[in-house]
């Protein structure tokens, strides 16, 4: 019953953690990649030395490219940005950085996207996130069509919708922030684990939900009278060692993918690890806490 | 019974692992198919300007995907993989691309050259209007070539001697409209567009039955041959412009395959760890669910087959942790009912089936969103729902069916002390 006593101090550092998540993205802002964006990107690895950044600045800047980015990757390598580069102006940037053949290089990759297929890709991720936090509340409120007192099953379907948006702008402040400081940038991966995340997040709002509308139905049944409060704090106690090592083996994992997998993966896991101890707490001290308010909420209208 | 059973799912879970384990190496034919992410190469996207194809726009687009096929392939490249997209419904303007993946290269000018040798044939009315020349299309392109033959003039009919002349043979389909344009515009010029410019601007004198044209002069014998032999490669029904570019290198494709079986491993051993020291039997029981379920999963990737890009390893280690959530859930429930005095086997009986609703509806929702991922994503988003989907599927499958079978052949009917210890959870006794 814990959770449910101290609802209010919950409540309030929810909101100061999603203030500063939200702060951070207006503030610092949420630094789009070229997959959204358009242009180009060069990563390559010197086989010696890596030369001097700002010398290479200046080779590169033989190529008339407008504004770019060049920065050091990893012990031996560069990364450069730049508007959409043609096959040709590749070819010129790339030898410009292995300075004449004077400093051999391996290129690791090289991405060029055109500007209307940056924007599509945007206008689709933001959909996507859109479409299945819609058909999530679908399928909620008619998963709980049959315990609509003392709150209907849409109201479920909110508390859900509300808890997923808090699951999504807090990891989403925290990449902004991370961003801030290592220079990475949102790519497709990101909205990708955004996305694993909202299933993630609704997975575990699920089972406590479930285990309330479990309690609900068999009080019905047997006719007994318990306070709403009452019986949304057994729920959650009954279902909190399963919620915590559930998340529990799942960050074990994000943990492994984070130190041991690819280095595309790393800010992915990253991001989803936050996501994944943020979403544990959204469903255990927010998610049904949250239903209490809304039970008052209506039984009023209803008196 | 029961036990008959266990030993039925232990038998296809070893048959499905022997599968998944057994299909290694080069000479497989059911290797796992590796995303351009993982095995390096290039990746394209061409838009296709399908503006002036008046009908039949399917059509000239499946003959611009074989074309580029053939192109490819003269290329000299492993497995290419070239496929026709549609820009999705909630983008602004409709698109056709064209999508051609090459594994293993890395040389992007090259294959772009390569690609762009192939020529845009174009048959086109030309009409005067106030004194200019304008050309009008007739839908008569490449497409319907069957193919280009060099030849040299002998003097007669209009050409010079020892002239080179291309002999184009069109398809019954090109001949039959080759036919009907000449027999309705005798009279009238008939261009012939190679890459956007005219070529050739003959008058039609009469009908052309048979389907066959000749292009004449303003080429050497070398240009009427590279000529021919790229014709006869194929020509470009429809013009295309390079819209985006992806390559990665071969050593960072394959460090990320590397990493990713690492952490897949690590990731797996840490999770099987947690849940033998906490769940004890029924843990161990799960692992064993789960060692099947990952075989699973990988065999049915090799079998589909699905391309395996980072974000698909990654999908595949959360699905892990979610297979793992299913089963968490039915120890937690049936660890209530023993803490109520049931039976190690009833308790486990009610386990499950308390646990299911939730199982159900949970699995639900994450199968309903990586059905609207793969709908509405690109090759990155598509690769990590896919192997997300099946991993749903699966771990649905692996937490009711596998575990529940093999953990109800171990218990017993009646519990002693050491299986209230088996069957219990938490670091103590």
């Amino acid at each position: 019953m814990f959770v449910i006593k101290y609802r209010t101090f919950f409540f309030w550092l929810t909101g100061l953690i999603l203030g500063v998540a939200i702060a951070a993205l207006v503030f610092l802002g949420l630094p789009l990649s070229i997959d959204f964006t358009g242009g180009s990107l060069v990563e390559v690895e010197y086989v010696g030395e890596r030369p001097d950044i700002v010398g290479l600045k200046e080779d590169v800047s033989s190529v008339p490219l407008g504004e770019i980015s060049l920065r050091e990757s990893g012990d031996k390598g560069v990364v450069l940005r730049t508007r959409t580069l043609s096959p040709e102006e590749r070819d010129a940037v790339i030898s410009a950085l292995s300075q004449g053949g004077e400093s051999p290089l391996t290129v690791m990759r090289s991405n060029s996207v055109g500007p209307s297929l940056g924007s599509e890709l945007a206008t689709k991720a933001l959909y996507a996130i859109m479409a299945v936090t819609v058909v999530i509340v679908l399928y909620i409120a008619w998963a709980f069509r049959k315990v609509s007192r003392p709150v209907p099953s849409w109201g479920y379907g909110l508390v859900v919708v509300l808890m997923l948006a808090i699951d999504i702008i807090v990891p989403a402040g925290f990449f902004a922030i991370l961003a801030h400081f290592t220079g990475a940038q949102a790519d497709i991966l990101f909205v990708v684990a955004l996305l694993a995340l909202l299933g993630y997040c609704v997975n575990d709002i699920i089972v406590i939900f479930d285990r309330i509308r479990e309690h609900l139905k068999w009080n019905i049944e047997k006719e007994l009278e318990e306070p709403f409060e009452t019986t949304i704090g057994r729920s959650i106690d009954e279902t909190m060692g399963r919620s915590i090592n559930t998340s529990l083996t799942v960050v074990l994992a994000l943990l492994a993918i984070y130190f041991w997998g690819p280095e595309v993966t790393r800010n992915f896991s990253l991001v989803i690890l936050v996501g994944v101890v943020i979403g544990t707490f959204s469903s255990v001290c927010r998610s049904a806490p949250l239903l209490v308010p809304l039970a008052k909420m209506f039984k009023q209208k209803e008196a | 019974m029961r036990i008959a059973s266990a030993i039925a799912v232990l038998i296809v879970g070893g048959l499905v692992g022997w599968f998944a384990l057994s299909t290694n190496g080069p000479t497989t034919s059911f290797p796992v198919r590796l995303g351009l992410d993982l095995a390096g190469g290039t990746e394209l996207i061409y838009r296709a300007d399908t503006s002036s194809v008046i009908t039949d726009k399917q059509g000239a687009l499946d003959s611009l995907r074989d074309v580029i096929e053939r192109r490819v392939n003269v290329f000299g490249v492993a497995e290419p993989l070239v496929q026709l997209e549609r820009s999705s419904a909630v983008a602004g303007a409709q698109e056709d691309r064209l999508l051609v993946e090459l594994p293993g290269v890395t040389d992007v000018k090259a294959a772009v050259d390569s690609i762009g040798q192939t020529p845009l044939l174009e048959f086109k009315l030309g009409k005067l209007v106030d004194g200019e020349m304008t050309f009008i299309d007739t839908g008569l392109t490449g497409r319907y070539l069957k193919n280009a033959d060099l030849q040299f003039g002998a003097g007669t009919g209009g050409t010079l001697a020892n002239e080179p002349v291309v002999v184009l043979t069109f398809t019954e389909e090109g001949a039959r409209i080759f036919e009907t344009l000449t027999r309705e515009n005798t009279g009238e010029t008939l261009a012939i567009f190679l890459d956007g410019a005219p070529i050739s601007t003959p008058v039609i004198r009469e009908a052309i039955p048979g389907g066959i044209a000749t292009i004449t002069g303003q080429f050497t014998p070398e240009e009427g041959r590279d000529l021919v032999q790229n014709l006869n490669f194929g020509a470009l029904p429809v013009p295309i412009e390079l819209v985006s570019s992806n390559t990665v290198g071969p050593t960072l494709g394959a460090g990320a395959y590397q990493a990713g079986l690492e952490a897949a491993a690590i990731g797996f051993l840490l999770v099987s760890l947690f849940m033998i020291l906490w769940y004890r039997l029924p843990g161990l029981v799960s692992v064993v669910a789960l060692v099947i379920y990952v075989l699973a999963t990988v065999a049915l990737i090799k079998f589909i087959p699905v391309t395996l890009t980072a974000s698909g390893i990654a999908a595949l280690i959360i699905s892990i942790g979610m297979a793992v959530d299913a089963n968490v859930l039915i120890f937690e429930r049936m660890k209530e009912e023993l803490r109520n005095g049931k039976d190690p086997r009833d308790a486990a009986n009610i386990g499950f089936g308390r646990a299911w609703p939730a199982i159900r509806d949970g699995h639900l929702t994450m199968l309903i969103s990586s059905i609207i991922l793969f709908w509405l994503g690109t090759s990155v988003v598509k690769g990590f729902a896919l192997v997300f989907g099946l991993g749903v599927i699966i771990s649905l499958i692996s937490a009711v069916f596998m575990s529940r079978l093999l953990l109800l052949a171990i218990l017993p009917e009646k519990g002693s002390g050491t299986w209230r210890f088996l069957t219990g959870s938490g670091f103590r006794p």
